[in-house]
């Protein structure tokens, strides 16, 4: 909880609600007839509407990006670290824009929220969606805020997918494009990490094949082990170590299999904590974008080719010790970016934080990143 | 990757005027993006600078140069062939692991490739090892032995070796002083009075 508002906090902020009555045919070959979008907004649009910039969230994030919701909140918003007056993504420069993607339990429709068809919660009826469909709905939602062009599209991990797939379903909307802790899809691996959480949700016994709405239920273990199995995949061997080590709780072994290991103590505390923020079949939805995400697939299985069309120019950021979005992951944007004579820049931050680093404020981080928006912010004043 | 960060950089302008307009350019080590700045400038390319610096890389993003972040030593595996119309690396040959087998790559990802480097057969190299017996410390070698990142030093007739052994063509050379002048006498004993050498290469 602030006792005061950090000066370079964008302070207390309110989420709205827009609601879509025009039909969305969806990738899976459904279609969500009227739907709703829950976002944020940081700074002020221009006359022009030239400084508006488009964050797109990832895995377990929402619209809530920055500031505070109330003077009550634990924690601010899950980019403070780069979004606010001052800071990199700079409010007094732009105008930030951040949704809650659809299928997401913050109050864009999902499958907690009623399905009008049946006056219950959609459940596992509420339709896959991919980052194409999110990329679909995002345009929607430029074209009711009367935004033409985002300056810049920027992402993280799940949301650096959803930059790229801007630049191939949209190229003229937007000019600038951020790629952080990204890939241009998942590797077997990541599946995998992806398959073992969904099966530990969807094996508890109070998730009711996705209904435990309506069984007053949540599927709290499956969803705490999901969580902490992310956990682990999201920070580094090295980060693990430098922050528990083997440290144990009660100074001593107690032979037994209560939490022992302070390691132990702090997954558990963030599988519970999660469960209390997040509903279990949103968190299969997104597990299941991810995987989906290939947009060489529908190209040959080229990735140039995919990002042949690409109008803005980019910025690619990877960290050197996150093993879930690799560094040769963002290379791999990076060699498909070049072969197209598209503009970009590439760095690899030296850090032990893994994959979490990209809401970290590393100072080398930062500079990069900054760098390449003031460019952005020259071009919003002249 | 540069071994003369601070200092004016004597062979630049010879390699701008050297490269084609509207041309695609690789700049292996490009520092803080000097060159291809100005070769946008000047000779509107295209071009990308590898760099293992983050803070060079900071410095051509402010100036609007495209800067990937690569170690040269890791070689250019990921380039195809004949991708850049110039492959360009200053004063980065001496500093890398394996010049022989970076030249070949960069002739096999760039139809041309321009190198410069310190000339170690310059005099003021030759007279402190003759006659002062150690390693020599000149303008161009600002570092002593144990620091310097230049482990591969040559001279002209080293690199001019290098390339005959390789099927390298040397399609034009350079020498100049720090302040970028070639004189008569230079380029009658290159390898004795020349500073900076700046080499035009391409595979036979």
């Amino acid at each position: 909880m602030p006792d005061t508002i950090p000066e370079n906090s964008v302070g207390l902020v309110t989420s709205q609600t827009m609601h879509f009555d025009a039909p969305l045919a969806l990738v899976c070959g459904r279609t969500l007839d009227n739907y709703d979008l829950v976002y944020e907004t940081y700074g002020e649009l221009n006359a022009d509407k030239s400084n508006a910039i488009l964050i797109c969230h990832a895995l377990s994030s929402d619209q809530h990006a920055a500031g505070y919701h109330s003077m009550e909140d634990r924690k601010p918003g899950w980019w403070e670290s780069c979004i606010g007056p001052g800071k990199v993504i700079d409010t007094n420069h732009f105008f930030v824009v951040c949704p809650n993607n659809l299928g997401g339990c913050k109050g864009s429709s999902g499958p907690s929220s009623i399905n009008p068809e049946t006056g219950k919660p959609y459940g596992p009826d509420f339709p896959i969606v991919t980052v194409k469909d999110w990329v679909e709905s995002q345009a929607r939602f430029a074209d009711k805020l009367n935004i033409d062009t985002w300056l810049a599209v920027i992402g993280g991990s799940l949301g650096g997918m959803q930059v790229l797939q801007w630049n191939i379903d949209f190229p003229g909307r937007l000019k600038h494009a951020a790629v952080i802790a990204a890939a241009p899809k998942l590797t077997a691996q990541n599946i995998g990490f992806n398959e073992v959480a969904r099966q530990a949700i969807m094996h508890d016994v109070d998730f009711h094949e996705g209904r435990y709405y309506e069984h007053n239920t949540v599927p709290r273990r499956g969803l705490m082990l999901a969580r902490m199995l992310g956990h682990i995949t999201y920070l580094s061997d090295d980060a693990m170590r430098e922050k528990f080590g083997r440290e144990l709780r009660q100074g001593q072994i107690s032979y037994g299999f209560d939490v022992e290991f302070q390691v132990e103590s702090y997954l558990r505390y963030q599988g519970e904590s999660f469960v209390d923020r997040f509903d279990a079949n949103t968190y299969l939805l997104m597990t299941k974008a991810l995987d989906y995400f290939d947009p060489a697939g529908d190209f040959d299985d080229d990735l140039a080719k995919a990002l042949s069309k690409a109008k803005s120019d980019f910025l690619v950021i990877s960290f050197s010790s996150d093993w879930r979005f690799a560094p040769e992951r963002s290379r791999e944007i990076v060699k498909a970016l070049r072969e197209n004579q598209h503009d970009v820049s590439y760095a690899e931050i030296e850090v032990s934080h893994g994959h979490d680093a990209f809401l970290i404020p590393i100072k080398e981080y930062l500079d990069v990143f900054g760098a390449w928006m003031g460019h952005l912010v020259k071009e919003v004043s002249s | 990757m540069n071994s003369i960060n601070n200092q004016v950089r004597p062979d630049l302008q010879t390699i701008c005027e050297w490269i084609q307009p509207k041309t695609r350019i690789l700049d292996l080590g490009c520092g803080d993006g000097t060159l291809l700045s100005m070769l946008k400038t000047e000779r509107d390319v295209n071009g990308y600078g590898l760099e293992i610096e983050i803070s060079n890389i900071v410095k051509c993003i402010n100036s609007g140069v495209n800067a990937i972040h690569a170690d040269l030593n890791a070689g250019l595996s990921e380039f195809d062939d004949k991708a850049f119309d110039y492959v360009v690396m200053t004063q980065a040959l001496q500093a890398v692991e394996r010049p022989d087998r970076l030249l070949n790559d960069m002739l096999r990802v760039g139809r041309e490739g321009i190198v410069t480097f310190p000339n170690f057969g310059h005099w003021r190299s030759r007279l402190q090892l003759f006659f002062g017996g150690h390693m020599p410390m000149t303008p161009s070698l600002p570092s002593k032995w144990f620091n310097t990142q230049n482990i591969h030093l040559c001279t002209l007739q080293d690199f001019e070796q290098l390339c005959a052994d390789n099927n390298i063509k040397i399609l034009q050379r350079t020498v100049v002083d720090r302040d970028h002048k070639s004189s008569f006498g230079m380029r009658l004993f290159p390898n004795l009075l020349g500073e900076v050498a700046i080499y035009r290469i391409q595979n036979s």
